[in-house]
């Protein structure tokens, strides 16, 4: 009985870990194999055909190229985020009013910072007014253009996401000890000297590790696009892709297939980031 | 040495102009798209047809849009449903947190080494694209199309928060585990009356950053409660019904953003300590 307890405090979590990501990752992979519809009840073995289809349609694996957009957007908001967390780590007024009012749009609802751009982004709205103010009248259709769109869905992303890279680095650079920075005062380095040799080392590792969420999260993009324009003019990120070949399509086979090629290209990223970022500490023991 | 002052003097007044210039403009980007959609809230159909984005509204107290958004929209019944799932999932996630990290943290047993490391490889799975799969599960087991799918799925995928119970129980003293057992405690009593209770700021801080995260969840609702609203497919289905009122579009966006500002300001602290200690994992 004594030898059961751990067992039993832990059972619970264990049991819905398996059941809610380890069989559905299992079946993944039984499905990726087959034809399967979804409905059926038979499932027709046809081995690595829905793999072959994702890697030569250039319909499926060509929309990884929209994530590009994203990756790119995503080094513009780490280096707004590091800018502006250097900057608040001086004595700054009004700092924690600054502080907040950048970190909020990171805890809005997806959907209303969908609806909010939308709206920003409608021909003759709020964008277009403010660049007319400021001479510029011959403004593109923000959504309506496809060689426009993925840029507005990658700036709205900036927009959404740069108050939590903002927040992670503040921490990052407060926990970096005060005396380096009076030490190196004293030693007469300015304030830009002080960012490469203090600031930037002490905060490589979450430099690094924010670096590779960016790089798995523009893969996996997914709310943004699918909220403002429904992947339509060519904005249709893989996720978007691989959700509507499950669940419009009822291509459930070939959908899985696109699923795990997504799932091994995330964890190879990660992979490498453990390999050049070690973890200082071991986690969760 | 003289003229070496002022000139130091000038440098930090230009690189302070600077500093709250630019953080100016930062604060300008991040409020003026929210800005607008309010002012659009308050303005009645025809006004808002013919006044630009940045022109205020003729009545301030003009809460129709809000009223339609929220009956006509179906909002109560989304704030009721995200009520309810939210309750049912914290406390659930709550206690099956605390029971598997207390596990984890104040037992040897076998398997353990596996168990975390199985916890651990589910956090680089991106929990969109699994949806294929557990679709088939949900369904399989009767859950489509209601509250208890979801309930299961926000308990179900919550291994941030174990985390961040066991980072907390490591500054627990296994000194008062003894104690409580020489006094001829139990494990279950152990947990539930002296690990529980010292874990409360971790499970303040859990219950913040999870339930922000289940507030704003708009992939589950969508697909595995079609026939009811959350607060975010409720907001959602605005686009059909109101595709050409802007107006109250405009007020359902504000009642579903409002909520979190109330929490942000009031709980502001503790959000960032949650997130520092949770986004990372």
């Amino acid at each position: 009985m004594k030898v059961l307890t751990p067992y039993l405090f832990i059972a619970a979590a264990v049991a819905l870990l398996l059941l809610l990501t380890y069989l559905p990752a299992a079946n993944m992979v039984w499905y990726s194999l087959t034809d399967w519809d979804g409905l059926d009840l038979e499932k027709q073995f046809v081995w690595f055909d829905n793999y072959v289809e994702v890697f030569t349609n250039p319909q499926i694996f060509g929309v990884f190229a929209v994530s590009l957009y994203y990756f790119v957007a995503s080094f513009a908001q780490m280096a707004i985020a590091l800018y502006f967390a250097a900057l608040l780590s001086y004595r700054t007024r009004f700092s924690n009013l600054f502080r907040g009012i950048l970190f909020f749009p990171y805890l809005i609802n997806g959907v209303a910072i969908g609806f909010v751009f939308l709206y920003v982004f409608q021909p003759g709205g709020t964008l277009d007014t403010v660049l007319g103010a400021i001479g510029f009248s011959d403004t593109p259709q923000w959504l309506g253009d496809p060689a426009v769109a993925n840029f507005s869905l990658a700036g709205t992303s900036v927009w959404r996401y740069t108050g939590l890279n903002f927040v992670l680095f503040l921490g990052a650079i407060q926990s970096i000890p005060g005396e380096l920075y009076e030490a190196a005062e004293i030693d007469g380095a300015n304030r830009w000297q002080q960012f490469w040799a203090l600031t930037f080392p002490g905060i490589r590792r979450i430099i690094g590790l924010s670096f590779i969420l960016a790089i798995a999260g523009s893969l996996s993009v997914f709310e943004i696009p699918f909220i403002m324009t429904g992947g339509a003019n060519g904005t249709s990120t893989f996720v978007i892709q691989t959700l509507q070949t499950a669940f419009n399509f009822r291509q459930v086979g070939l959908a899985s297939a696109m699923a795990v090629v997504l799932l091994v290209i995330v964890l190879l990223v990660t992979w490498i980031q453990r390999r050049v970022f070690p973890d200082e500490k071991v986690d969760l023991t | 040495m003289s003229d070496h002052a002022p000139r130091v003097h000038l440098g930090t007044a230009a690189s302070g102009t600077v500093k709250y210039l630019s953080l100016i403009v930062g604060v300008l980007i991040t409020l003026l798209p929210l800005s607008v959609v309010f002012l659009a809230s308050f303005k009645t159909s025809q006004e808002f047809g013919q006044s630009g984005p940045f022109d205020a509204p003729g009545n301030w107290f003009n809460l129709d849009n809000y009223v339609r958004a929220f009956q006509d929209g179906g909002m109560v019944e989304g704030f009721i449903n995200t009520t309810i799932v939210l309750a049912i999932s914290l406390v659930g996630t709550i206690l099956i947190g605390t029971m598997a990290a207390y596990a984890i943290d104040r037992f040897r047993f076998r398997g353990k080494k596996l168990i975390v490391g199985l916890f651990l490889v589910a956090t680089l799975i991106p929990g969109v694209t699994s949806q294929v799969a557990t679709f088939q599960i949900i369904n399989g087991l009767g859950l489509y199309n209601t509250k208890a799918a979801l309930v299961l799925l926000f308990m179900g995928t919550d291994i941030i928060s174990i985390y961040i119970f066991i980072q907390f129980m490591q500054s627990i003293p296994i000194s008062l585990d003894e104690a409580a057992m020489i006094d001829g405690a139990n494990r279950w009593t152990i947990y539930w009356r002296v690990i529980l209770p010292l874990l409360r700021p971790a499970i303040a801080t859990v219950v913040i950053v999870k339930g922000i995260a289940i507030y704003n969840e708009f992939y589950l609702p969508f697909l595995y409660l079609p026939s009811e609203g959350m607060i975010s497919t409720s907001l959602f289905r605005f686009k059909g019904p109101f595709g050409a009122h802007w107006e109250i579009i405009a007020a359902g966006t504000i009642l579903v953003i409002l909520p979190t500002l109330i929490v942000f300001l009031f709980l502001q602290r503790f959000i960032y300590r949650g997130l520092t200690s949770g986004a990372v994992k």
